[in-house]
């Protein structure tokens, strides 16, 4: 953009601006990245509710058999190789590569899926209830709270998967699959310490 | 960046310096909510959210003063029955509640939502739309509390709600629930509005504002907002780990399965002790504001000042074991927080000199918010001392639970929040109506105000020292307790009638007060440099700034921004810290969606409350209603196209 005298004020013209841009510059990045802000602190507190029970405990975990480690590493792989296709659907959005995007946003689906599926497997090998006592509560809100990000941004990535196969599509909405990748991110970062602490502590 | 045809059509109707009829016309019809009974559900423009956003906590903060008034009415003599223990402990519970959740954190929330995109230069907030979704959350939040309260389910557990004392076995009944899902409703409306602030703050300033332009009322709010995001979800885990112990068998706070009460004093006070500076901190920037007008020059010391409110941000969140002194922590544990709890006069007291030698090298003009805040500087004052003496394990267990600490807690409260809130709203008042409130009124106000306040609290510091225990709701005469407790009520009755007074003065001064003109006082912040009240794009033109205090400082070129549509809803965003132009994207209209959304969140946790399934349920139409609210409309979309340039 340039200053340009139009007549006896001078002015900054901005209406060669792009009307949208990608990470920092888009306003959608700084939401998410507030939600992050607000959604890691939520999972932080709930470690620390974990860790703080298991340090008024004479033993851990209370009264039960440590959670099977099969299924939750299962999952842990398949949500760090989800990575890959969200790498590839942000990068495709940030080319405007619309094919590229819908076909790796599919893929991402697919993961999700499995995910999710994996999951309910997970919560029959936790060896606990959560009524049975204070460990088994604090497993099973850790993994449900992972769970209830999981299953939303499912719904997010299949209406943004939705939305690119409609004609109601417009490029800004690029941005939207580059976030929701960002987000897809926080999703599996957040879930390698409830993992440590689900699965492993118990084992410490 | 390539010119595309759409973008440099000669067609498109475009704002400029020169402000023709026609591109006004345009920009406020493409900025203004639509109207009628559907077009207020459908409102986003965050000065009419705001208005109502702040008339909604104003009307909480009338409540919870009819509850306090009471419980003195109660407590005025010895031996009362005029109202049984079960009412007084929901009067107390709901009084702190409403006064905490339901005003004084939303309501600062309030101003900035008003005042923000004024004072940086902006047409906008950012995300609008959520921006309405969280003030019908807060709303329908708080209307569930008061009608479980007029039911008769309302909650007597003590607005920090401790267990075991909340827990089923305690507290049978809906009460205790309907609590914590109020916690839920506000805190989200809460955490959303923080979000929508901080991105307006750092992307949406008019050019050139670097972030040591801004007023420093704007710092404030930046630094509450990120507080609020750290902090709120410590008091959302607290209360849904409770509402799930007592309604799906969950046993967090419950030591005979291993469980812990202490826990929830924890996440409640890791939440609970910053809270007071989200009530205390936004103040800061008003009294900021008012000092600075009033006395006729910028604020002294600006690094210093928004330094303190970042450092007091910080020591904020490592306060919070000082209202715990009276558990069984470890004595090292407490002295850290000993300490840690005095650190804090550090910054509080670097703001204090730079406003005294603002004040000192200003030319003082003495009208109705300037009084407010000097109140503010007695009251708070005294205040800090008591707070100094509580942060003190020793003294702190002498009158733990006593009337001392009920007389600290509203010296800080009202001395750090409400006065300089009502000083805040005689000084911008005139920016929101167009009208002054009567400069008379404003006095009678005050004067009640600050001697009721005074007449009403300073009396239970002595009770507290004689022993009068918190939330008893009755005590036998002849304890030497009579008389204050007497006279406290009759202060009381006079804050009421103050209250009246200010309540007359706004109804009067909304159709008879006098004209207030774009700038009534003089100021030197963007937000007088527009209309009052403002038209509902803001800004005619997007003004480029130069430093700070704009309106103080002379005129440099370029003046403004053009070439932003006029007959769209197109905003500018700017870089984060030297407000560079970035691009000019196009911001949503006017939707019902964000109402619809707030509804079925309501329905989902109201009906929660009651069944643990309304959370599998209740989440299908919330579903829908977020999808509904994120597709695009055909016209929505016609219009962006025409807008759009890629990067």
């Amino acid at each position: 953009m340039t200053t340009v005298g139009q007549g006896p004020p001078r002015t900054l013209d901005v209406r060669q601006l792009p009307s949208y841009r990608y990470g920092p510059g888009s306003l959608m990045w700084w939401g998410t990245i507030g939600l992050m802000l607000i959604e890691g602190t939520v999972f932080g507190l709930g470690v620390m509710v974990y860790l703080y029970l298991q340090g008024n405990a004479d033993a851990w975990p209370l009264d039960a058999a440590p959670p099977d480690l099969r299924w939750g590493t299962t999952n842990t792989a398949i949500l760090l190789l989800s990575l890959w296709p969200n790498q590839r659907a942000k990068a495709a959005a940030e080319r405007e590569d619309r094919a590229k995007a819908r076909f790796w946003l599919l893929v991402c689906l697919v993961f999700a899926a499995a995910f999710l599926a994996v999951r309910t497997l997970e919560f029959t090998t936790l060896n606990v209830s959560w009524t049975a006592n204070a460990y088994g509560s604090v497993v099973w809100l850790l993994l449900g709270l992972h769970t209830t990000h999981l299953i939303t941004d499912t719904v997010d990535t299949g209406v943004l998967g939705a939305l690119l196969f409609s004609k109601r599509f417009e490029n800004k909405r690029f941005v939207d699959v580059s976030e929701n990748a960002l987000y897809w991110y926080f999703v599996v970062a957040s879930w390698l310490p409830i993992y440590g602490v689900v699965y492993l502590a118990p084992l410490l | 960046m390539k010119p595309s045809p759409a973008a440099a059509g000669p067609a498109r109707l475009r704002d400029g310096p020169l402000g023709e009829p026609a591109a006004l016309a345009a920009l406020e019809a493409a900025w203004r909510d639509p109207p009628g009974f559907m077009g207020m559900l459908r409102a986003i423009d965050h000065k009419t959210i705001a208005r109502r956003f702040i008339v909604a906590t104003l009307v909480f903060f009338l409540l919870g003063g009819l509850l306090a008034l009471l419980m003195r009415l109660q407590l005025a003599r010895p031996g009362s029955a005029l109202i049984g223990p079960e009412l007084y402990n929901q009067l107390f519970t709901m009084h702190g509640t409403t006064m905490m959740f339901l005003f004084a954190v939303p309501v600062m929330q309030a101003v900035a939502m008003y005042l923000v995109p004024l004072m940086i230069g902006a047409r906008a907030i950012a995300f609008p739309r959520m921006n309405a979704f969280s003030y019908w959350i807060f709303v329908m939040g708080g209307a569930f509390l008061y009608l479980g309260f007029a039911m008769g389910a309302g909650p007597n557990v003590g607005w920090f709600a401790y267990v075991p004392l909340s827990s089923a076995d305690y507290a049978p009944g809906k009460g205790a629930d309907i609590w914590a899902q109020m916690i839920t409703f506000t805190e989200l409306a809460s955490m959303l509005v923080a979000v929508v602030l901080i991105t307006t703050i750092f992307k949406m300033r008019a050019p050139g504002m670097h972030l040591n332009q801004m007023p420093l009322f704007v710092w404030a709010t930046l630094v509450t907002q990120f507080m609020v995001l750290f902090a709120m979800p410590a008091v959302m885990v607290a209360s849904s780990c409770l509402i799930l112990d007592r309604l799906v068998g969950t046993h967090f706070f419950d030591p005979a399965h291993g469980g812990d009460v202490l826990l929830w004093q924890h996440l409640f006070w890791f939440f609970g002790h910053p809270e007071v500076y989200l009530i205390f901190i936004p103040p800061l920037g008003f009294i900021s504001s008012i000092i600075s007008t009033f006395s006729r020059r910028p604020i002294f010391g600006y690094p210093a000042m928004v330094l303190s409110l970042v450092a007091t941000a910080f020591l904020a969140f490592g306060l919070w074991v000082h209202h715990m002194f009276a558990t069984n922590l470890p004595e090292i544990g407490k002295s850290f927080f000993t300490a840690a709890s005095l650190a804090i006069a550090i910054p509080s007291a670097i703001q204090i000199f730079c406003w005294i030698a603002t004040v000192w090298n200003g030319r003082l003009v003495l009208r109705t918010p300037l009084r407010f805040v000097l109140a503010f500087f007695v009251i708070l004052v005294l205040g800090g001392l008591t707070g100094i003496m509580l942060g003190a394990v020793p003294l702190d267990l002498q009158v733990h639970d006593t009337y001392f600490v009920v007389a600290h807690l509203h010296y800080v409260l009202l001395g750090g929040g409400v006065f300089p809130l009502f000083g805040a709203f005689y000084y911008w008042f005139p920016k929101m109506t167009g009208r002054m409130l009567s400069e008379r009124a404003g006095q009678l106000h005050f004067w009640l105000f600050f001697v009721g306040f005074n007449v009403t609290f300073f009396p239970m510091h002595v009770l507290g020292l004689h022993g009068m225990q918190r939330r008893i709701w009755t005590y036998p005469a002849g304890l030497g307790w009579d008389g204050m407790n007497l006279m406290a009520t009759l202060g009381a009755a006079l804050i009421a009638v103050s209250v009246l007074v200010f309540i007359a003065n706004v109804g009067f001064s909304l159709r008879r007060g006098a004209m207030a003109g774009a700038d009534p006082w003089g100021a030197g912040t963007l937000e007088w440099s527009v209309p009052s009240p403002p038209p509902a794009h803001n800004f005619d033109r997007i003004p480029v700034v130069h430093g700070s205090d704009p309106l103080w400082a002379a005129a440099r070129e370029p003046v403004c921004v053009s070439g932003l549509a006029a007959d769209a809803r197109e905003v500018l965003v700017t870089s984060a810290l030297h407000a560079r132009p970035e691009s000019r994207p196009l911001f949503p209209d006017p939707t019902a969606w964000p109402f619809v959304s707030a509804l079925a969140t309501t329905v989902l946790f109201v009906g929660s409350v009651f069944s643990p399934w309304a959370v599998v349920w209740a989440s299908l139409p919330l579903a829908i209603a977020l999808i509904g609210w994120f597709w695009p409309g055909r016209r929505d979309r016609a219009r962006s196209m025409a807008l759009e340039q890629r990067p």
